[in-house]
């Protein structure tokens, strides 16, 4: 069976984000750069189900954007899939655009699973995955949150609100956007990392591979307008206990 | 402008989320109507036209049969705005029925600004304004718009189609069980990802009972088995409005802030001053935790 997974490096989410002058992108220059938290269990569970079938399947992983998407490409390569494909990209897409550009790469593929993560950290759109799956007419079930495959169907749950869940079977070819705890992402091993590095990615170039036109585009980026109201302590660490204890206590809260 | 809201029902059950739909319909002075596949003997309450198709045939998930008769219904009313609550099943459709217009889609709505819809990026630090032309989906984040009163009956105009998803929907489960109901708790501390490890769980827990309060968590507190679901707050686990409800380590996705914004009083212990839980706090305390949460909690004692 051919798995793919796709994957997107994000910026951390506890960085300090300042915007660019234009004033439509963040500056990238002191972020550190980490695999989306989702697609980290896409990526578990389709080595799962690789190592689950053995002899004769083989997993890929996908990712679009510049140089520095490289990292996450090995990352998911140590984490046990067999090879990757990287679409060097240094604009900014819609996630039509990503999702036509990652179409082109492997419409030829045949591949039978796809995972995905449900959303992005950063943008959020959790629209990528299911775009894929409806220029490659397939079935897609969004927000996974567990995954079984039985004979030559799958088992799946997909999670709704409150934690409550639908139960669904279906056949491949089919894309599944992982959710959060779907299972426990491993680390990459020493050894594991080192045998990644000899693990094939193939380089394509987006302008190779036709964008379309965007259909939606960013035109202007700024921090919320402060609702809030909260009052900061900072500071020693004792005092700070002593004035949160104290506002406590005049609020009859303890 | 014409605006066609995506209705959800749930076991049967129409939800109230499209009169947040038809707030945002009506702030950009749209002409609204709804869709909704459920049941004739259960309509939910609105002046105008519903197009309806009958669950027992399409039932509530059969995303290829809904897609299609979301797109009849665009074509019949000459929709130009689609508009799905940024839920479960808003998520899922959206990008198909965008896909089927060939539209952009806006994901998760959080405002308007004159007319223009923003965005929340980057755990909702930043937010983005996105311009589109032609036709538009939209799923507008829950509670970001506020409902509109319900009422009126609709006139139905009904929908069919023989497509279908290759899916098969074999029934609902519900939640595990709750052992704890924190809907009823007057003080919750909760643990996030911020105590970094298992075994620092306890210094939350230490603090719960310093101040007779019960222990809540973020999902990936959960997620990760330090604790148990029951504990979880937010859209996936329990919406919680207690007297006093403390954060720590707790970022503050909207995910999260949706189960428990409606505390009375919210207090943030966060290293991270910009962390977004900072918008519905009213006090942040700046600190590592595994530092402050000992010296607090010997206070309390003391
Ligand atoms: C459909 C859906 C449903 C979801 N349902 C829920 C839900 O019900 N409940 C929920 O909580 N989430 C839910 N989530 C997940 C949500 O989006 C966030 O991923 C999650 O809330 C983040 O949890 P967190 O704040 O604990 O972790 P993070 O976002 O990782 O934040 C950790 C915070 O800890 C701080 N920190 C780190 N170290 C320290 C330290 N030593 N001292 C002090 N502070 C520190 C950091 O500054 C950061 O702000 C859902 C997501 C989706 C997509």
């Amino acid at each position: 069976m051919k798995i793919l997974v796709c994957v997107k490096q994000v910026p951390d989410m506890e960085s300090r984000f300042q915007v660019q002058a234009g004033g439509t992108a963040i500056e990238e220059a002191d972020l550190a750069f980490r695999v989306n938290e989702y697609d980290e269990f896409a990526i578990e569970e389709a080595v799962r189900l690789k190592e689950k079938l053995g002899e004769g399947s083989e997993l890929t992983v996908l990712s679009l954007g510049p140089q520095r998407v490289a990292e996450a490409i090995k990352k998911a390569l140590a984490m046990g899939c067999d090879q990757g494909i990287h679409i060097l990209d240094t604009a900014s897409r819609d996630p039509y655009q990503v999702a036509s550009l990652i179409y082109q790469a492997v419409k030829d593929q045949d591949f039978e699973v796809i995972f995905t993560g449900m959303q992005s950290q950063d943008l959020g759109y959790a629209q990528t995955g299911l775009l894929l799956a409806e220029l490659l007419g397939i079935e897609a079930v969004t927000t996974v949150v567990s995954f079984c495959q039985e004979g030559d169907g799958f088992l799946v749950q997909r999670e709704l609100e409150g934690g409550q869940r639908m139960n669904l079977k279906l056949q491949a070819p089919a894309l599944f956007t992982c959710q959060l705890g779907l299972n426990q992402p491993r680390y990459p091993t020493l050894p594991n990392i080192m045998k990644a590095k000899k693990k094939k990615i193939t380089q394509l170039e987006a302008a190779s591979l036709a964008p379309p036109a965007a259909r939606s585009q960013t035109t202007s980026l700024r921090p919320p307008a402060k609702k809030g109201q909260a009052k900061f302590l900072e500071g020693d660490l004792g005092a700070m206990a002593d004035q949160l204890v104290a506002e406590l206590k005049a609020k009859s809260l303890i | 402008m014409k605006a066609l809201v995506i209705a959800e029902s749930r076991e049967g059950q129409p939800l109230e989320n499209y009169l947040e739909g038809l707030s945002y319909a009506k702030a950009l002075g749209a002409e609204a109507a709804l869709f909704l596949v459920g049941a004739a003997e259960a309509l939910p309450a609105f002046a105008g036209t519903l197009f309806l198709a009958e669950v027992a045939k399409h039932l509530e998930y059969n995303p290829k049969g809904h897609k299609a008769l979301i797109l009849s219904a665009v074509e019949q009313f000459g929709a130009d705005l689609v508009i799905f609550a940024h839920s479960s099943y808003g998520w899922d459709l959206a990008p198909r029925v965008a896909q089927g217009l060939e539209a952009a889609q806006l994901s998760e709505v959080v405002e308007l600004a004159e007319g223009k819809p923003f965005l929340p990026a980057y755990n909702a630090k930043l937010r983005r304004q996105v311009e589109t032309s032609g036709k538009l989906v939209v799923t507008l984040q829950g509670g970001a718009f506020a409902p509109l009163k319900a009422g009126g009956s609709p006139q139905v105009t009904a929908l069919d189609t023989d497509r279908q998803s290759q899916v098969e929907f074999l029934g609902f489960e519900a939640a595990a069980a709750k052992e704890l109901d924190l809907t009823k708790s007057e003080i919750i501390v909760s643990a996030g990802r911020g105590v970094g490890k298992a075994e620092r769980v306890q210094l939350v827990r230490d603090l719960a009972a310093a101040i007779h309060g019960d222990l809540g968590a973020s999902r990936p507190v959960v997620d990760a088995g330090w604790v148990e679901h029951s504990h979880q707050v937010g859209t996936t686990g329990q919406s919680v409005t207690p007297k006093l409800y403390i954060a720590c380590g707790i970022s503050g996705a909207i995910q999260h802030l949706a189960g428990m914004k409606g505390s009375d009083f919210i207090v943030a212990i966060n290293k991270d001053k910009e962390a977004p839980i900072g918008e519905v706090a009213d006090l942040f305390c700046v600190a590592d935790l595994t530092q402050f949460l000992p010296i607090l909690t010997d206070k309390l004692q003391g």
